[in-house]
């Protein structure tokens, strides 16, 4: 139980802007998610990079040391920020072998996110504090999606805080509970999925990802889950390019979502979008039960 | 031997899972079709407060003496928020009851036997009648799916509110009770029409999850001018987490009720196979509640086979701070006593087994709303009963208590208790006696 | 819950046409001063989507919100007259017992939940679950309406001049549902019915009551409620169950 921000940006003019909006955002829909927060940014891509974010499990990680081994290892120069607990890696090479081998053989940290574009940051207590120690204001990019956690049957932890990668690129927040998230899980392991938590959204992320493994778009990825996955949901999916949203058939996880020329926006409370610029003249809907509805840059 | 030989006779042997309820029940679903109802909790055999057992004083420990070295008993409710907390009596309240599964002097009898001893009464499915209001020193109004009776001028006469998520006999119900018709009396009561099987709603018409009922909470609190304490009510199902949960969505005290909690009418099959015992649910529920820093400051109801002062006392123990009485209030009516046996034989039950509280005939006069039946209970005299039944709950669990050396009924806890079975100590996470053994919890 | 005794012209009255901005004043201190009051106008800026504004109400009292309001804006309402400027949340005006709300944009989900008497007009559209339940009271949604709109509804009306989402009128008891435009499926046990003159002028009174019976012709309308078939239970019902 939760609360989702989204902020997708139709030019460059208000790129800078990204982070400062979004975390005012984030700021609105802190009660419905006290528990941790987590953000995808994306932004800043250079092409022949791919960017991946982890973040320690517990105590200090020797980033500098790891990217060294890193770049030893994948035979490819590497980067490195450190962001509070969290690594933002830069390599040159293949960004799959670099995240597997950070996951293979980091094991004192969590990898978040791997691509060109995204990068995402969580963290642990009060949203507006996890925000502000992670500098989501100081941002750019040109969208970001942001969650708010209440968690329900599984534990407060950094790893089962959203947004859950399902991808290069992609990511996913989810408000509400799934009913048949156990034996999916299951399945998806049998079909090579990696799980770090009993969290029942990572169980949705790790669907998707599949889907796409197995050649869907991510449109018809989120179509099949509205036959795959029982349970209500409202769901907002990171892409590189754009974002997503579904909610399931019976739709009683809210949703709204606001439009200007500048901006497409979606929160799970209508006062999340009040600090959007032009708010007061946005188009206001709510997205319908069962339908796809899916935005890029460049439609 | 001879083959004239007489061989004794093989006795009627009864299968253990089709015994002959069983095959009564099989035999009536196939001549009806529909599913079977019934009031009352689960009657089968569970772990339950029978299974532990009080250590009591020794050379270790010293008790207290009767009369003179005070028991306290009184509980404080909704501490957390509420600007009118209320201050039972007695750490032992009566449950929601609708005034439409029982009938208007059962529900009288209830305010008066509470009032008597400094205690709450609970609204039911169907809303606060003008009586229940009068007869209830204290009186908690809940907020059901279904909504039948809710607005805001009872809302704001009640002491405190119950946001009822579900209840231990259909955690998930509401649901349809297929057959099970609405009374011209209760139709009235809730705008539905008459003689038509009854539906309820499942989940609340306006929120659904623990994020939107924290402002659910809030708009009644709104309402309300933040006076009145504000109850959650689950059904046992995952207490660990919905105790959380209710902490988390701003409840002020937090209702539990096991799967032994009675209900007015509910399909056989929700009240025996759905939910968990109470005993299994209490240690889960303490535990969310001591995690979050929120022992005692948000309040801990337990309510689902609360028969006696043992078991008040255990519940307390493992760490409630107040008990809830539904079934056991009602019998202590007069419900299912001997003096009807004539027509529950009639009825085709026996004295201690009735449990057809939704036809209506009940001889007691109490789950009916038959004025024939129902001018048979004397709601003054049933409410002395009621009042008593309450004084000796207490009395026991002070018996209890001052064996244990509590000078106040709060202080017992679990290192007071050792189990029987191995059920018991795993599910209320205590000792099995004369070991240090917890199962599942290592030695 | 008796309101405090106060004398006309006493300094603790909240003054009458009275503006309330709820940027520099909480929503508690707002909902607070007008549940004190027994008539009056006020005005309330900057609502922002906060949840709860003018939840409670009980007095002769004219609301006006300039802006989108949160969740159970009005909720519980009695006798008051409130006009919501901009849209509304979750449970708009859920179960009002009399009186009058207007939202001049759309209405999120459950708008109208529980309802037991009074009139909730919104001149945009209502999300899913528009009078969930209601008890009493009539809804008038110039707009479209969302999915299980009318589920369970027991008595009152629902008037809709634009569409209705799937499984209208879901499990209805006694309520009247008229529907001037397309309806995307039919609940449980909800079946179209005749418009009888009864009902063309019970629909005239509410149009007009919602300030648009001028424009709209009532013969446009097609009435829906209960079959009443699974009133009772019958075993070759079993797929609809």
């Amino acid at each position: 139980m939760c609360g989702i921000v989204g902020l997708f940006l139709k030019h460059a003019k208000l790129e800078p802007e990204l982070g400062h909006l979004t975390a005012a955002m984030v700021s609105e829909l802190r009660d419905r998610g006290p528990d941790s927060a987590g953000f995808a940014v994306y932004g800043n891509a250079t092409p022949g990079i791919t960017k991946l974010c982890a973040v320690a499990r517990q105590g200090p990680v020797a980033w500098p040391h790891i990217a060294d081994r890193l770049s030893k290892a994948t035979n490819a120069p590497v980067a490195v920020a450190v962001i509070d607990n969290h690594a933002l890696v830069k390599t040159e090479g293949d960004g799959d072998a670099a995240r597997t081998w950070l996951i293979d053989n980091v094991p004192e940290a969590t990898v978040l996110s791997h691509g060109q574009s995204i990068e995402i940051f969580k963290g642990v207590g009060d949203p507006e504090a996890v925000a502000k120690r992670l500098d989501l204001a100081g941002r750019k990019g040109t969208h970001a999606i942001a969650h708010t956690r209440m968690a329900t049957e599984s534990a407060v932890t950094l790893a089962g805080s959203h947004p859950f990668s399902t991808g290069e690129d992609t990511c996913l927040v989810h408000n509400g509970s799934l009913a048949n998230h156990n034996r999916l899980r299951d399945f998806l392991r049998r079909h090579g999925e990696r799980f770090q938590t009993e969290n029942d959204s990572e169980v949705a992320a790790a669907y998707l990802t599949w889907r796409r493994r197995e050649g869907d778009t991510l449109e018809a990825a989120l179509e099949h889950s509205l036959e795959d996955l029982d349970g209500f949901y409202t769901f907002v999916v990171g892409t590189r390019d754009g974002f997503a949203v579904l909610r399931d058939p019976i739709a009683c996880k809210p949703a709204v979502m606001a439009e200007t020329a500048d901006w497409v926006a979606f929160g799970t409370e209508f006062r999340a979008l009040v600090p959007l610029p032009g708010i007061a003249n946005a188009r206001i809907w709510e997205p319908e039960p069962a339908t796809v509805y899916v935005w890029n840059r460049g439609s | 031997m001879s083959s004239d030989d007489p061989w004794p006779r093989m006795p009627p042997r009864e299968s253990a899972i089709y015994d002959r309820y069983t095959i009564a029940e099989i035999h009536r679903a196939a001549a009806t079709g529909i599913y079977d109802i019934r009031g009352f909790g689960a009657k089968r055999r569970l772990p339950h407060f029978d299974d532990l057992l009080f250590l009591g004083a020794s050379i270790s420990r010293y008790p207290l003496e009767g009369y003179r070295e005070k028991c306290g008993t009184d509980v404080t409710l909704g501490t957390r928020n509420a600007k009118k907390p209320i201050t039972l009596k007695i750490p032992i309240t009566i449950a929601g009851m609708s005034f439409g599964s029982l009938s208007a002097p059962a529900k009288e009898a209830l305010g008066r036997g509470a009032s008597a001893m400094g205690t709450s009464t609970t609204t039911g499915d169907g809303g606060m009648t003008a009586e229940e209001r009068e007869h209830s020193s204290l009186l908690v109004y809940q907020v059901l799916p279904s909504r039948y009776g809710m607005e805001p001028d009872q809302l704001r006469k009640a002491d405190a509110i119950e946001v009822v998520v579900g209840q231990g006999a259909k955690p998930g119900g509401g649901g349809m009770l297929l057959g099970q018709k609405i009374s011209d009396r209760v139709a009235e009561m809730r705008t539905l029409p008459k003689g038509i099987d009854q539906r309820s709603a499942c989940r609340h018409p306006d929120w659904t999850g623990p994020d939107d009922l924290a402002i659910k909470i809030q708009e009644l609190r709104e309402i309300t001018d933040w006076e009145k304490p504000v109850y959650v009510k689950v059904g046992a199902a995952r207490p660990y987490y919905d105790t959380a949960l209710a902490v988390k969505a701003g409840a002020d005290v937090v209702v539990l009720d096991g799967m032994q909690g009675g209900t007015a009418a509910t399909q056989e099959v929700f009240i025996e196979h759905c939910g968990i015992p109470t005993l299994a649910a209490i240690r889960p529920a303490v535990e969310a509640l001591q995690e979050l820093d929120m022992h005692r400051k948000v309040q801990l109801i337990v309510s689902g086979g609360i028969r006696s002062g043992a078991d008040v006392a255990k519940a307390l123990a493992l760490g409630a701070d107040a008990v809830s009485i539904g079934t056991a209030a009602l019998i202590a009516l007069g419900d299912n006593h001997p003096r009807w046996q004539e027509e529950y034989r009639k009825l085709g039950t026996t004295a201690g087994c009735y449990d057809d509280w939704h036809e209506g005939r009940d001889p007691a006069g109490i789950t009916t709303q038959d004025p024939e039946l129902t001018r048979r209970l004397d709601p003054v005299l049933a409410g002395k009963r009621l009042a008593n039944f309450l004084a000796v709950l207490t009395l026991e669990c002070q018996t209890l208590a001052r064996a244990n050396g509590k000078s106040h009924v709060h202080n017992l806890e679990p290192e007071d208790l050792v189990a029987l079975t191995v059920e018991a100590a795993a599910m209320a996470a205590v000792p099995l006696a004369g070991t240090d053994w917890i199962p599942g919890r290592g030695c | 819950m008796a309101r405090k005794p106060v004398a006309p012209g006493h300094a603790d009255e909240p003054t009458r046409n009275t503006t309330f901005d709820l940027a520099h004043m909480s929503v508690r201190d707002v909902n607070r001063l007008l549940h004190e009051a027994e008539h009056g106008d006020f005005v309330i800026k900057n609502p922002r989507g906060l949840h709860a504004i003018v939840a409670g109400l009980d007095g002769e009292l004219n609301v006006s919100i300039d802006g989108h309001v949160g969740y159970y804006c009005a909720g519980m309402n009695k006798r008051a007259s409130v006009t919501i400027g901009g849209n509304a949340g979750t449970g708009l005006a859920e179960n009002m017992m009399s009186g009058r709300v207007h939202v001049k944009g759309d209405a999120s989900q459950s708008a109208g939940a529980t309802g037991c008497g009074g009139l909730l007009i919104i001149d945009g559209n209502a999300s899913a679950r528009c009078g969930i339940s209601i008890r009493g009271l009539n809804i008038v949604v110039k707009g479209s309406v969302g999915h299980m709109s009318a589920f369970m509804a027991q008595a009152g009306t629902l008037v809709v001049l634009g569409d209705a989402g799937d499984a209208l009128g879901d499990s209805i008891y006694e309520a009247r549902l008229y529907l001037r435009g397309k309806v995307k499926s039919l609940g449980a046990d909800c079946v179209m019915k005749q418009m009888h003159d009864e009902h063309k002028v019970s629909l005239r009174q509410l149009l007009d009551a919602s300030g648009i019976g001028g424009t709209v012709d009532v013969s446009e309308f097609r009435r829906y409620g209960s079959a009443r078939k699974l009133y009772n239970f019958h075993i070759s019902n079993l797929g609809s169950y």
